[in-house]
């Protein structure tokens, strides 16, 4: 077991940044054909960071590097935690923290459009976060009912119980789709950046970063995206195996969806996004909670 | 080695022009000619940039503009100065304001001329600024190979 | 051992008198620095002799020289009760804030009369010791020790920047520095309900004094504002010593805990109201904001060390009679509410020494849900979470006072670039807000294990508490870091003044801070995990957190380090090229100006947001105190009412 566990870590670390790196491409490639167009080659990501990688670096201090370069590894590890099969409490405070240097990356650098970026990319983080953490709970509470009083936060524990925990959780699984949209930078919450071109705030967060240092931003969303469908096929785990292809379709499907609502809805204020986040929350993650404390 | 011809973003800015030109930039990105199956963004951010595309002709006021856009491109880097007035100052050449072309305040590396610049001519255009840029990696990548021996 | 205890807890008293009349600066430094000392060193050795023992100290059969020593001390006791209830007396006429006096007699008196009427006659031990002690004992000296050391410098400062506004009382400070230090030895060791309350009280009238230091006008409302919270919850105090003396012949502590009648929830609904004023829980909020207009060090002191954590102390001690049942559930939600809405509250302020004190109330307020729920786990929790935010909190209040000193504004938003501009004071402030925040640092441990003790006892409503506030404190937390690393390029350079006297004591705590997240695991094992076991009978504890977490959580502060460094190793090895932020093209070249569409030359300047259009007003505040307040009066008749 433990085998499994670091070699799923290892497969992670290797080809975590690949695949949704793939599914970026395949992103840009369909959102083309919705709005009749050809569209980039799929690889067109990979494309653009390895550009990235072979431009000049233009810095305002030292320090972005290093911030950047910290957001890349600890992303790294956030995900590699979580294909590692620890508590996933932990990994969710790792996610955090590595959130954080992002928001670092911005403000070291004293420019007008990257602050303002980390503001709000400060905003989304106060909109996701309480649902981050009931996700979390959300999932100690399908084990225990799985388990028979016996909770865990373990995720090789919450992927091998009887049947999938959505059952169990399906407020807190739409509540986690809405963060989705927060965390993937999909319209309409795209916000504080933009997987796209530009925004009303050029960059946002990543305004003043370039060449490598960019390059390391955009390698480390992959790596968070993969940990982000981890986390949804999570849902969808049991000890069965047909629940291991069941996972992987449901986490695809999800992705087409956020795709889908990106081309499909213009961006909201920031204001408006917490009011949602929240209110979703609490309606979703709040009463799926009440629900298996006092029913099960 | 990475190509950056794979992957040309963009920088577009509007120096004095009519606008005539900058709608037919965007026009580019609709679904009729969709410069993105190139690869090509249009970032808005000299940054993230490869190529400076200017549109109108160049004033007193925009000069310095330009220039401190140009000089926050990483390199390689490449210029293409669409429509008439980006490439001499066109019809507004003898204009008080008007300096002249993008090429007073910034070498110019493909002009594209039309009043306005068609479509098509844009994208002519760009995709011969990624011939230059082609060059001026590898010329860029050698520089640095020499600098790596020198030190 | 009993000698050693009376040592410890009469030194600093006697340290406070020498302090009192020291009058030259150079000889009061001196003096404070030997204090310190020897109250640290004296406690640490006090605490590795008795480490892991469980003693009761001080029988009331103890005979010094003919007498009862027990009975003696009683007498002193009532006197300086006496004498204290004089000074607030005298302090509330001459202030024309008659209420304060009337809650100081009221509770004296019924006090005296309890003792002298022979009702509330205490048999048995007096005092305690456990582990639970011991580390609120280092605490107390270690941190505390080292305050009183950083306020010797700091205090040079501040009269030299206020000159003769604020009349020179610095040797009246110090001594009410020691006689905290002191009467909170006092508070940990005592098991005598009344011996507690004795020490109790001297912290509220300490508490008192210090924050009317400057005495201007504001200082004067807000050090009363103080003093008629405290005693309030004094007066709590005074009615369960009563309840426990007449209702049950308990006087102990421990006794009464120990006690299973049903009734025995109206003493601990009275303690918990005691322990709720002194944490500047909701209601009482706001007692705490009003000292922020003390110097430094004292603010330091009552956050972090001593006050406030007397509260929690008293409130750990009673958590296990507290476990499901109505004072614990009351307990619990006012902590959990205290926590989310303190959360908010911090994010609208720009003064640097308002957000410490609103995340001290909101970090109180989830140390108090931990004891509220009162099972092990949380218990486990609320004890980590108590040190981590004793030493963080203390670093904070130091580096921000000395911020203020050196560069002449705690104001966050004036600490832009501090990195570049005092490089050494923001690497400090920047270690203790991580410590308070980020993984893996020890506080957020401690929420991620409030967190799962909470689902374990079923408490969904402090789990969404938690969850939303959780949220709010990171948002309030990283706006600040990230004003303190942006690498401005400095307009001013200003060397740094900050003396020598407060960087021993920053130093200190930040060594510590780091220490404590690495010897985390350790901790756990031997210290905090006996004591869960001892406060509820049991031998096989284990904390939520599991040994593989503890060492993953190591295993990434290391990496962080390493990624720290390499970061910067590489950084100097990579080619970069230097450039100016983008700013559309019209910087004018040093990233604070622009060029304005008249060709003249424009300030930028970005502000955090403090969303004050949203927040801001003060309704929230007052709605959350008459929410608080309800609460707190329904849990408290409830309670009353069912054992009736």
């Amino acid at each position: 077991m433990t085998v499994l566990r670091i070699v799923s870590a290892i497969i992670y670390i290797l080809l975590g940044g690949l695949v949704a790196g793939l599914l970026a491409g395949i992103d840009r490639k369909f959102s083309a054909r919705m709005q009749g167009r050809r569209g980039p080659s799929v690889f067109q990501p990979f494309y653009d960071v390895a550009k990235l990688f072979s431009k000049e670096t233009l810095a305002l201090n030292h320090g972005q590097f290093v911030i950047a370069f910290s957001f890349l590894i600890l992303m790294i590890l956030t995900g590699a935690l979580f294909f590692a099969g620890v508590d996933i409490l932990l990994v969710f405070l790792a996610l955090s923290t590595a959130a954080m240097f992002l928001v670092f990356a911005a403000t070291s650098s004293n420019s007008a459009m990257s602050t303002m970026g980390a503001q709000r990319e400060m905003m989304q983080m106060l909109a996701y976060e309480p649902m981050v953490l009931i996700t979390a709970v959300g999932f100690y509470m399908s084990t225990q009912i799985m388990n028979g009083g016996k909770g865990s936060f373990k995720i090789i524990d919450i992927a091998s119980g009887d049947i999938p925990s959505i059952v169990y959780l399906p407020g807190i699984f739409l509540g986690f789709l809405f963060i989705l949209t927060i965390k993937f930078r999909k319209s309409p919450f795209d916000i504080s950046t933009s997987h796209h071109a530009h925004q009303e705030l050029v960059k946002g967060v990543t305004t003043d970063l370039s060449g490598r240092n960019l390059g390391m931003i955009e390698v480390a969303h992959w790596y968070e995206n993969t940990f982000l469908l981890g986390v949804v096929a999570l849902f969808f785990l049991s000890n069965d195996w047909w629940s291991i292809p069941l996972a992987i379709a449901a986490a695809v499907v999800v992705y087409f969806i956020e795709t889908i609502i990106d081309n499909v809805s213009a961006r909201v204020k920031w204001e408006l996004m917490v009011k949602l986040a929240w209110g979703v929350t609490i309606v979703c993650g709040g009463l799926n909670l009440l629900v298996l404390e006092y029913i099960f | 080695m990475a190509k950056i011809t794979k992957s040309p973003w963009l920088l577009h800015y509007d120096g004095s022009s009519c606008n005539g030109c900058d709608i037919e930039v965007l026009a580019c990105l609709t679904p009729v000619y969709d410069v993105e199956r190139f690869g090509i963004i249009n970032t808005g951010n000299p940054k993230h940039a490869d190529i400076f595309l200017v549109t109108g002709g160049i004033n007193e006021k925009n000069k310095a503009v330009v220039k401190q856009l140009y000089e926050q491109m990483p390199e390689p880097k490449v210029v293409v100065a669409v429509g008439i007035c980006a490439c001499n100052g066109g019809v507004f050449k003898d204009a008080y304001n008007i300096i002249g072309g993008v090429d007073k305040a910034i070498p110019v590396d493909v002009y594209v001329p039309g009043c306005a610049a068609r479509p098509e001519a844009i994208i002519d255009g760009v995709v011969k600024a990624l011939g230059v840029l082609d060059e001026k990696q590898k010329a860029f990548k050698e520089a640095n190979k020499k600098k790596g021996a020198d030190k | 051992m009993e000698t050693f205890i009376a040592i410890l807890i009469l030194f600093p008293f006697l340290a406070a008198l020498v302090q009192a009349f020291i009058k030259s600066n150079s000889l009061r430094r001196i003096s404070v620095y030997i204090s310190s000392a020897a109250i640290i060193v004296a406690t640490i050795v006090f605490a590795i002799m008795n480490f892991g023992k469980e003693q009761y100290l001080v029988s009331d059969k103890l005979i010094i020289g003919g007498s009862s020593l027990t009975g003696t001390v009683n007498y002193i006791m009532l006197a300086v009760e006496f004498i204290l209830m004089g000074i607030i007396t005298y302090l509330s006429f001459k202030y024309r804030k008659y209420y304060a006096a009337v809650l100081s007699i009221v509770q004296t008196a019924f006090v005296a009369w309890l003792e002298l009427s022979g009702r509330a006659h205490a048999t048995g031990f007096y005092m305690f010791c456990d582990n639970l002690t011991l580390i609120l004992c280092l605490m107390i000296a270690v941190v505390g020790g080292l305050i009183c050391v950083y306020a010797v410098g700091y205090l040079k400062d501040y009269h030299h920047h206020h000159g003769d506004e604020v009349k020179d009382r610095r040797s009246f400070f110090c001594a009410m520095l020691f006689v905290f230090l002191g009467a909170m030895f006092g508070i940990v060791f005592s098991s005598n309900l009344i011996w507690m309350y004795f020490f109790w009280e001297i912290t509220s009238v300490v508490s008192f004094l210090l924050i009317g230091y400057t005495k201007t006008e504001e200082a004067v409302n807000n050090s009363f504002r103080a003093l008629w919270m405290n005693l309030l919850g004094g007066v709590g105090f005074a009615a369960a010593i009563g309840f426990a003396a007449i209702g049950f012949h308990i006087t102990n502590l421990q006794d009464l805990v120990a006690l299973s009648d049903p009734a025995v929830v109206i003493p601990l609904i009275c303690l918990a109201l005691a322990a709720l004023t002194k944490s500047a829980q909701l209601p009482f909020s706001r007692w705490l904001m009003g000292a922020m207009v003390a110097p430094t060090p004292s603010s330091a002191l009552l956050h972090s060390a001593t006050m406030v954590k007397a509260g929690i102390y008293l409130l750990i001690r009673i958590a296990p009679a507290m476990t499901g049942n109505l004072v614990g559930l009351t307990v619990a939600l006012i902590g959990g509410f205290t926590f989310f809405v303190a959360s908010i509250r911090a994010i609208i302020h720009t003064d640097g020494k308002k957000v410490l004190a609103y995340s001290t109330i909101s970090n109180l307020g989830l140390i108090v849900a931990c004891c509220g729920v009162g099972i092990n786990e949380t218990i486990w929790a609320a004890i980590f979470l108590m040190m981590f935010h004793c030493v963080s909190k203390s670093l904070l209040f130091q580096t921000v006072g000395s911020v203020e000193h050196t560069s002449g504004s705690r104001n966050i938003e004036d600490m832009h670039g501090l990195i570049k501009r005092y490089p050494a004071l923001a690497t400090a402030m920047t270690i203790g807000i991580a410590g308070m925040y980020l993984a893996p640092f020890g506080m957020l441990i401690s929420k991620w294990s409030a967190l799962q003790a909470f689902v374990d006892a079923g408490n969904i409503i402090l789990v969404l508490l938690l969850a939303f506030g959780s949220a709010t404190t990171l948002f309030y937390w990283t706006k600040w870091i990230s004003k303190l690393l942006a690498y401005a390029r400095p307009t001013i350079r200003r060397k740094d003044t900050t003396s020598l006297d407060q960087w021993v004591s920053i130093g200190g705590h930040t060594v510590m801070m780091v220490a404590l997240c690495l010897v985390f695991p350790f901790l756990s094992g031997s210290l905090v995990t006996p004591i869960v076991n001892s406060l509820y009978g049991t031998k096989d504890f284990k904390p939520v957190l599991s040994d593989e977490n503890l060492y993953i959580l190591i295993l990434m502060i290391i990496i962080l380090a390493l990624v720290l460094v390499a970061g910067f190793i590489i950084t100097r090895l990579v080619k970069t090229k230097q450039t100016s932020v983008y700013m559309s093209g019209i910087d004018t070249g040093d990233e604070r100006h622009y060029v304005g569409a008249f060709d003249e030359e424009r300030t930028m300047y970005h502000a955090n947001w403090y969303l004050s259009d949203l927040i801001g007003t003060d309704r929230l505040m007052n709605v959350a105190t008459a929410v608080a307040a309800a609460g707190l009066i329904i849990g408290a008749v409830l309670t009353i009412g069912g054992v009736l």
